[in-house]
């Protein structure tokens, strides 16, 4: 890769180890696709929840924490994905206290480095929307695609040792999403139901998910016949990337760099063409809800929750009573709104739990799972769907609506 | 197809990136993406996802042979979680590789190849010895 002096100098030690760690890590990875140089980023958005990290992770962080100030400071925006835990609900969830622990560690060496704890998942809804064009490093696959499609950034996935590296060098190797050749279509979409609420888009992403099949697949939807909200492509964007790990799409007329088809084609390429229609999700969710008939836990996340989604949950439970366990995830950005306007109050009098700052499968799912005694488990969210299988519990997806009806049902999911 | 026959049991591979060092052993093969977070049980050393052809397989010690790198962000910490603990893979083969799966494999000096003229989870028989040398100028698997 070509280097400029200022990278030279971090790769050679004289900006600290911590520098030199990073830029290294990020050759090695720009070496692997083929990076010619660096290209500078004005964000960065690093997952890093201890159930991932482990307590090496946590131990490799505290190190880098250890070094001198002027060595380990993060030098552009560096913000955080949901955490391990709530702590102010960690009991009622019965995370351990070794959890906290490690959680509490984890938290006190990012802010050594200078990162923000913001512990979201939907920063492009509370914080700061990148804009087209814009070059960032962001860590959790949602945040990704929006970015990317949605608002016309520029990232890959970057893992959270990733994420950190361009919060402390300022940039990131130029590869895949940040060139312009590979913002390319290479599947065509048509769809011809638009659909109507979040499981609707959420099962639309995970087909297109499953036909794209790799990171470098670029779909292009044509036939939507609405421009949809945040939160709908919040969800049709994050399941697409959990099923198809894809970071980029193309929604013809309204995704900005699709103004029409023929923007995001390859001219005279050969493109693999599909089309998808209201049988194909209904199928998607009953693929998993026909094998579902009772649920221990109903769980609204992944993404966290808008102001507007909590809104939702609060009027459905109004006059109403949860009667199995009912998860309302949110970020840390959302939950005070949702306090002042009196939402929390609403979903909490109905016996919902909201939580703030973490999200389900982020935060020790199998250890809940075993301490809960939850195995069966009902949410909206086709991305927390496609995950949460690994972690032993039965999914099932249904619409918002049906959800809190299980909850009061005492978990029994209406035929 | 960019293949070499070497002898009667000796077929190789060429992949077009690798990082790591050598590596030996058995097999594990299906055609099938691969996510730590999505498709483990890290604590047990097995495939988890109910889904996965591998499901109830051990990975520990095994050469894996899959499709695609799959799901989410996790795999970049977890590669590097799994083998301070040593309950891990020996080496990762994927036809394609997303971002994570390479970052993953460089934080955790991880032996991975990926990228071949042919299905690779069709080439290489479940169980069989297999060396990946992700350092040769021309980065290979080769069933020993």
């Amino acid at each position: 890769m070509r280097l400029t002096h200022e990278e030279e100098a971090m790769r050679a030690g004289n900006l600290g180890p911590a520098l030199q760690w990073a830029i290294e890590h990020q050759i090695r990875v720009g070496r692997y696709f083929g990076a010619s140089d660096f290209v500078p980023v004005s964000q960065a958005h690093v997952m890093a929840d201890t159930e991932s990290l482990g307590r090496a992770g946590v131990e490799w962080l505290e190190r880098l924490a250890g070094l001198p100030p002027e060595h380990r400071q993060v030098r552009i925006p560096t913000i955080t994905d949901p955490r391990g835990t709530d702590f102010a609900a960690a009991h009622r969830l019965k995370h351990e206290p070794w959890i906290l622990d490690l959680e509490r560690r984890a938290i006190a060496a990012f802010q050594a480095l200078g990162v923000l704890m913001t512990d979201t998942c939907i920063n492009y809804q509370t914080i700061m929307a990148p804009v087209r064009g814009e070059h960032v490093a962001y860590g959790d696959t949602g945040v990704v695609i929006y970015s990317n499609s949605v608002c016309g950034a520029r990232s890959n996935f970057e893992g959270g040792p990733s994420a950190l590296s361009a919060g402390l060098t300022g940039r990131t190797p130029r590869y895949g999403y940040h060139r312009d050749e590979h913002r390319r279509a290479t599947l065509v979409v048509t769809v011809a139901w638009t659909p109507c609420v979040f499981n609707d888009w959420g099962a639309l992403g995970g087909i297109v998910g499953r036909l794209a099949g790799d990171y470098w697949q670029v779909p292009a939807l044509v036939g939507i016949e609405r421009v949809p909200s945040s939160d709908e492509m919040k969800h049709f964007g994050a399941a697409l990337a959990s099923y198809g790990s894809v970071a980029l799409f193309h929604m013809a007329g309204i995704t900005p760099e699709a103004h029409r088809l023929d923007d995001v084609l390859i001219p005279g390429a050969a493109m693999r063409a599909f089309a998808v229609g209201e049988a194909d999700i209904l199928a998607f969710q009953g693929s998993y809800t026909q094998k579902v008939e009772q649920v221990d836990v109903v769980v609204f996340s992944a993404p966290q929750l808008s102001l507007v989604e909590m809104q939702l949950v609060a009027g459905l439970l109004d006059g109403r009573r949860a009667t199995i366990p009912l998860l309302v995830v949110t970020s840390p950005q959302v939950k005070p709104d949702a306090d002042r306007l009196g939402l929390t109050a609403r979903i909490e009098a109905a016996g919902g739990m909201v939580l703030s700052g973490m999200c389900f499968y982020q935060s020790y799912a199998r250890e809940m799972a075993e301490a809960n005694g939850w195995k069966r488990l009902a949410t909206n969210s086709a991305k927390l769907t496609n995950i949460i299988g690994g972690y032993g519990y039965a999914p099932a997806l249904l619409s918002m609506e049906a959800c809190i009806d299980a909850a009061c049902a005492g978990g029994r999911i209406a035929p | 197809m960019n293949s070499e026959n070497r002898g009667m049991s000796d077929k190789v591979f060429y992949a077009a990136a690798g990082m790591g060092m050598k590596r030996r052993g058995l097999a594990l093969v299906a055609k099938n993406g691969f996510s730590a977070r999505y498709d483990l049980d890290r604590t047990r050393g097995i495939f988890s996802r109910p889904e996965h052809k591998l499901a109830g397989e051990s990975y520990v010690g095994r050469v894996l042979v899959l499709d695609a790198a799959k799901g989410g962000v996790a795999t970049a910490w977890m590669l590097h979680e799994m083998k301070a603990r040593d309950i891990m893979p020996e080496a990762l083969v994927l036809n394609t590789v997303n971002p994570i799966m390479v970052q993953g494999a460089a934080f955790a000096d991880f032996t991975m190849i990926s990228g071949f003229d042919c299905d690779i989870t069709e080439a290489i028989p479940n169980g069989a010895l297999v060396e990946v040398d992700p350092l040769a100028e021309r980065p290979f698997i080769r069933i020993v």
